[in-house]
């Protein structure tokens, strides 16, 4: 592999990061403000990942859906996997912050990221 | 008629105003929080994406999570507010008296208050604002409202899209369409240079190839009862569309994400006085306006991009408020105006006295390379390898560093190019 630009996402500061393979196979990283772009560039090149946000349907709860992201980035080639996923749910009120909503699915969890309050229907 | 006395109103329960009544309520003030919707929690309640929080918390959060946070404090405090009720008019009594007016489903009700918090947000920029002509068929949403139908509601307005407009509104949005499944056709930009964050054109644009016309703007939309095409131009120098260079682009919806604009005609009809660079109010270091007792925070004072600094902004009004109610009035002092210098487009609050800390938020006009952001009366300078307009520009000053400019009549910010 030769050279690839990159733009660091990580921080505002918006580096921009060129990542060269060695001859001995090892990554080298320049243009980089801080490690966390050294991390995020090797990262990227090799196995890029991403944070998946979405809404899933609530019934029975004071909002019709709760919004909800993956806990860790998963690897892009997953993005569509994981929406599949969240659009093929639905949930019964109440959800809470922070619980899993879909489990291990590309190595992280679904989790709520909005509470749900149950309503009782009359 | 119900008629109730406090100490300040706050009206408007996004970021900015739940952050203003959790700090009148623990600086001991009697307040309470009206909010026009039948949720609380502004613009954050509904951003799905991460984001949030990572200067105040320390953590980056999601919207959604920003603001519970918020809501759980306010829970534990007991902060007394309304929901579903519409601020329709405010009567200056006297400098330390206001009157509010809100319909509410249970009826009218005046609140008597000695001060007022102001953090109705922002309102979003619509098609006849940005000269588009042509039919007007369904299919334009803005983006607020885009969103508040996919991520509230769980309804995607469309299939395939254009964005009008590239500042992280748009792209957030174009990245929230395109997980979705809908095909995002482009984002039209007028300016040569993207308006958002570079890490969003990477994660939102790039991600999902998405393309971005620069340099680009939207001149017609046509359809007869739904959106079928919107008509693009590439525009001149002057950002005057160029004959000739049109270009269709077939789509059933239309984003407009086109800026926004501090929400303020109620105070406007009792004579607020505005800048017309950040089209938000005119303030002291309290974020106190010409209206003595009337503070505004959060996207009504100035558009952010930062919900830490809203956040920051609605605390500082509430402290004002108590200094104002404590002294009957904020007291009289030598202001001194802060003036915008080279490459600076505004900068906010604009008196200070220099007898506290003041944070000073600015905006450049354009992008610049290695420069040096300064403000020579107190002899601060920062190093900046990039200053863009999508960025704002935080600058906290100690009561010591503006000491030394205590002989001098005016303080200013500006932007210059670095060795
Ligand atoms: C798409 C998008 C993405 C964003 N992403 C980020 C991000 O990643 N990170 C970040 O830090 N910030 C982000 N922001 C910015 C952040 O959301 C705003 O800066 C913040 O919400 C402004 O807060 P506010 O309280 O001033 O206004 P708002 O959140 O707009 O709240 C104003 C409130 O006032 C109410 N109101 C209006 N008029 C009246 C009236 N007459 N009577 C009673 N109530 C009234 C409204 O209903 C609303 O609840 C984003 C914004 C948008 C639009
Ligand atoms: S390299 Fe460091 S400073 Fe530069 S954008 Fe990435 S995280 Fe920010």
């Amino acid at each position: 592999m030769s050279e690839r630009e990159l733009t660091c996402i990580i921080c505002p500061a918006s580096c921009t990061l060129k990542v060269r393979t060695e001859p001995g196979g090892s990554l080298k990283v320049e243009g980089a403000l801080c490690p966390r772009g050294v991390d995020y560039a090797k990262q990227e090149v090799t196995d890029p990942r991403r944070i998946v946000m979405s809404v899933v349907k609530v019934v029975g709860g004071d909002l019709p859906t709760v919004s909800v992201k993956t806990n860790k980035p998963v690897p892009k080639k997953c993005i569509q996997e994981v929406m599949k996923a969240t659009a093929s749910i639905e949930l019964k009120a109440p959800v809470e912050i922070g619980q899993a909503v879909i489990k291990d699915i590309c190595g992280a969890d679904v989790v709520a990221t909005r509470r749900v309050k149950k309503v009782n229907s009359i | 008629m119900l008629e109730l006395n406090y100490d300040t109103v706050i009206i408007g329960a996004g970021p900015a105003g739940i952050a203003a009544a959790i700090k009148a309520n623990e600086l001991g003030l009697k307040a309470v929080l009206v909010e026009n919707r039948d949720l609380l929690g502004g613009i954050p309640l509904q951003c799905v994406h991460p984001g949030f929080g990572l200067h105040y918390f320390k953590e980056d959060l999601t919207g959604t999570e920003f603001i519970y946070r918020f809501f759980d404090k306010m829970e534990k405090l007991g902060v007394e507010h309304l929901l579903k009720s519409h601020v329709h008019s405010i009567e200056p009594v006297a400098h330390n008296e206001k009157v509010v007016n809100v319909i509410t489903p249970q009826g009218v009700m005046r609140l008597k208050t000695k001060t007022l918090i102001y953090t109705a947000g922002a309102r979003e920029r619509h098609v006849f604002e940005i000269n588009i002509v042509g039919d007007r068929p369904a299919g334009i949403y803005t983006a607020g409202e885009a969103q508040t139908l996919m991520d509230i509601y769980g309804i995607i307005p469309g299939k395939e899209i254009v964005i009008i407009g590239s500042g992280d509104v748009g792209l957030i949005m174009a990245r929230r369409f395109a997980l979705e499944g809908a095909k995002v056709k482009a984002v039209i930009e007028l300016m040569h240079y993207p308006g958002g964050l570079m890490r969003n054109i990477v994660q939102c644009l790039q991600d999902y190839d998405i393309p971005l016309y620069l340099g680009h703007v939207a001149t017609k939309v046509v359809g007869k009862k739904r959106v079928e095409k919107v008509v693009v131009a590439k525009v001149d120098e002057k950002l005057k569309p160029i004959e000739g260079t049109e270009l269709e682009i077939p789509c059933d919806t239309i984003v407009l994400a086109a800026g926004l604009v501090p929400n303020l005609d109620m105070l406007e009809k009792i004579g607020l006085v505005i800048d017309p660079y950040t089209r938000g109010p005119v303030v002291n270091e309290f974020l106190e306006t010409n209206i003595p007792g009337v503070f505004v925070a959060g996207n009504a004072l100035v558009i952010n991009d930062l919900v830490d600094y809203v956040v920051e902004q609605g605390e500082l009004a509430a402290e004002g408020a108590r200094y104002f109610i404590e002294n009957d009035g904020i007291p009289t002092t030598d202001w001194k105006p802060v003036i915008r210098g080279r490459n600076i487009r505004f900068i906010v609050p604009h008196y200070v006295s220099g007898k506290r800390d003041v944070i000073l938020y600015a905006r450049v006009r354009q992008p610049e390379k290695n420069v040096v952001v300064a403000i020579p009366e107190v002899g601060w300078k920062m190093k900046q390898f990039n200053v863009r307009p999508a960025e704002m520009i935080r600058v906290k000053l100690t009561k010591r560093l503006l000491e030394r400019a205590a002989s001098v009549e005016k303080i200013s910010m500006e932007v210059i190019p670095g060795e």
